[in-house]
């Protein structure tokens, strides 16, 4: 930790001044105060103490559900820690996390800390702040705009990750287990499933041939885009050893069993889908290696469960309705939701709200990362109606029918406030299950869409 | 009809597949071959129609730099014979001169006289809206690079609203006889169904009719409507 300057001392003062002046006025005060102390002092977060652990998770996707499991696991077993959850994962977001946990002055109030962190703007954090314990979810393509390529992110993660952090990888996807292979490290990843074939019908897969020699990579299977398990057919590159290896999945009875250092050991499932699989299997190794037992784990996920703001399903007039979160722009995010509908039994009707609602604005939305999301999952005599509310509607219609949707399944309509409407009569008495899918920055237009879809299956009219 | 594919294991980022999938819905008969980097380039011994290569990470963009040099002199002739090239995203930067990062100058195939300057800890993203042969081209950038070099005689399009080769031109891409090479990234033969029609005359398709003609055009007439509208950032 750096000595902490004068101009540090300003800054926390005026970081709580301002903090007490936005709770007076109603608002929460989950970003603006670490804005604000980055401002005034650059190197804030390397001034600021710090609890006495730190457990970070960074990645593409799955971050903030790991840090929820996380974080119910360790409230279940009575740990009082520090969390970014309500605020950003960038630093601002980080230090008033870290502010509003402290004394006056910046003394931690609590030993422990589960931190989110971004893994596109962690050159802004781990100069300043080095996790004991850092998972890595995965890494694959996401915005664009951002993020530009998987190498690019691991390139900066490389540079940038404390060489003394222990790392928790993902030892089924071969981009992010190859992080800074000086670093001590142990690898969860799900053993091969039922069904699970050794080529995929993924658009994208970035580990098409081997990164060292560019020999063609053998699969033992894989599961979606380049998680599997693979090695080069002429180098020594290829998937690691697995510690935290689950080996069965019974999604009857809701429970995994994993193997680690020898021992089975049976987990509660808080999701049955394979990305809820991967979720629990990175919190049991992060708080396996943070010393926690199974036993203390399993109590924490036994009546857990996805946040609602992620997915949430319920039964109205007969009929399933899920929400669920797909991130726009980003590809592999939507086609894992592609691809868990596609699994659902009965039949389906899909609408999507997932253009960008920033872009919108003032803006037009680059829309080539549709040409990467599998639309032709949703291809299917059992998906009865694929519709798309916003304005790229017209974009969204075009990529349907070259995935091959019949264009009377197609339904699309600019207006995405109303979006409902594009769930008519007709489609309702064809379907059992209807798949709402949002983004994060269309959040705030589900309950809306919700209220009126609710609305029409019970056969009312909407709100 | 014959159309390469060149290293779509590497480059095929941005959405740029999305050029290939149309393709294949505008000419369902037409062979496709998916070269690898283990693979030597069809186009060089053997008549093609289109060679195509999206985008890709810089690091595969050196391999297939080095890949390509020992070549050079036989793809210098196929373009000067006219054989029909499409070069999207950083893929056109392979033919530059070279490519300079930070102190590194990478050579490139020197077949395009641009050279590129790439800053990875700047990225550039912006909509494009031209001109190409007097009608309307649209599409998105997103880069690590900035090219200068050539002139109004080289150019694919020129910019009426967002950037060309650099933040300070206004011509866009390389076109040199049927080698059509641009920054733009993403499916840009959907977003540019004129263009698309262009490039199957030029690829000796010219009776083929468009995939989805009247919904691509709907589309891109709405994206033309929004890039040419002043209150749309670009």
């Amino acid at each position: 930790m750096k000595k902490k300057s004068l101009r540090f001392y300003v800054t926390i003062f005026i970081a709580r001044m301002a903090t007490v002046a936005l709770r007076l006025t109603g608002h929460k005060a989950t970003h603006f105060p670490g804005l604000l102390s980055n401002t005034l002092c650059p190197d804030f977060l390397g001034q600021i103490e710090k609890p006495k652990t730190i457990i970070g998770v960074t990645g593409t996707n799955g971050k903030t559900t790991v840090c929820n499991l996380i974080g119910d696991v360790l409230k279940k077993n009575g740990y009082e820690f520090v969390s970014n959850s309500e605020g950003a994962n960038l630093s601002e977001g980080i230090v008033t996390a870290l502010l509003a946990n402290s004394t006056f002055w910046g003394k931690p109030k609590k030993d422990l800390a589960v931190l989110e962190i971004d893994e596109r703007y962690s050159p802004r954090i781990y100069p300043y702040l080095q996790p004991d314990i850092l998972a890595c979810t995965n890494l694959f393509r996401d915005s664009y705009k951002r993020n530009a390529h998987s190498e690019y992110i691991s390139g900066i993660l490389n540079r940038v990750i404390p060489d003394k952090t222990r790392l928790v990888l993902n030892g089924d996807d071969l981009i992010s287990n190859h992080l800074k292979p000086d670093n001590e490290r142990v690898y969860f990843g799900i053993e091969w499933q039922e069904g699970e074939v050794s080529v995929t019908d993924n658009i994208i897969n970035d580990m098409v041939v081997c990164p060292e020699c560019d020999s063609p990579l053998n699969y033992e299977f894989i599961r979606y885009n380049h998680i599997g398990r693979a090695h080069c057919s002429r180098c020594g590159f290829g998937s690691p050893k697995v510690d935290y290896d689950v080996v069965r999945v019974d999604k009857k009875n809701a429970r995994m069993t994993m193997i680690n250092k020898g021992q089975e050991e049976v987990y509660h499932m808080v999701g049955t889908s394979i990305t809820d699989i991967y979720n629990m299997s990175t919190t049991v190794a992060v708080l396996k290696e943070f010393g926690l037992d199974a036993e203390a784990i399993d109590k924490g996920f036994a009546k857990g469960r996805i946040v609602k703001s992620r997915f949430n399903a319920m039964k109205v007039g007969g009929k399933e309705l899920i929400f669920t979160l797909a991130k726009g722009q980003n590809p592999i995010a939507c086609s894992r939701v592609f691809d868990y509908i596609r699994q659902q039994k009965g039949r389906k009707a899909v609408l999507l709200v997932i253009d960008d609602w920033f872009d919108a604005k003032d803006s037009s939305e680059n829309i080539a990362w549709i040409y990467q999301a599998d639309y032709e999952f949703l291809n299917r005599d059992d998906v009865k109606a694929v519709c798309s509310a916003g304005p790229r509607y017209l974009d969204y219609k075009v990529r349907m029918l070259l995935a091959g949707i019949d264009e009377e399944k197609i339904h699309v309509q600019k207006d995405w406030i109303n979006a409902a409407d594009l769930i008519t009569d007709e489609i309702i008495r064809e379907t059992d299950k209807i798949f709402v899918l949002y983004d994060v920055a269309t959040m705030h237009l589900v309950k809306k869409i919700r209220g009126d879809l609710t609305a029409k299956l019970k056969g009312g009219k909407k709100k | 009809m014959k159309i390469e594919v060149l290293f779509p294991e590497y480059a095929s980022l941005y959405g740029d597949n999305g050029n290939i999938m149309y393709l294949k819905a505008c000419l369902p008969k037409a062979t496709f071959i998916q070269t690898s980097m283990r693979d030597e380039p069809r186009f060089l011994k053997e008549k093609v129609n289109l060679v195509y290569m999206g985008a890709m990470s810089e690091k595969a963009q050196e391999k297939i730099i080095r890949k390509l040099m020992p070549w050079k002199e036989q793809i210098r002739r196929r373009i000067d014979e006219g054989m029909p090239f499409l070069m999207t995203g950083n893929a056109m930067e392979v033919f530059y001169d070279h490519i300079q990062d930070g102190n590194r100058k990478i050579p490139g195939l020197g077949l395009i006289p641009y050279h590129a300057v790439r800053d990875m800890d700047h990225r550039f993203n912006g909509l494009f809206l031209g001109e190409f042969r007097g009608k309307p081209l649209v599409g998105c950038k997103t880069q690590f690079t900035m090219a200068y070099g050539g002139d109004e005689n080289c150019c694919l399009a020129k910019a009426l609203r967002g950037i060309g080769i650099n933040k300070g031109s206004d011509l866009e891409g390389y076109r040199k006889d049927h080698f059509f090479g641009t920054n733009l990234v993403g499916p840009l033969l959907v977003l540019n169904p004129e263009f698309t029609k262009y490039l199957l005359h030029i690829m000796g398709a010219d009776q083929t009719r468009l995939a989805f003609e009247k919904e691509v055009t709907q589309a891109y007439e709405c994206r033309l409507k929004e890039f040419e509208d002043p209150k749309t950032e670009v």
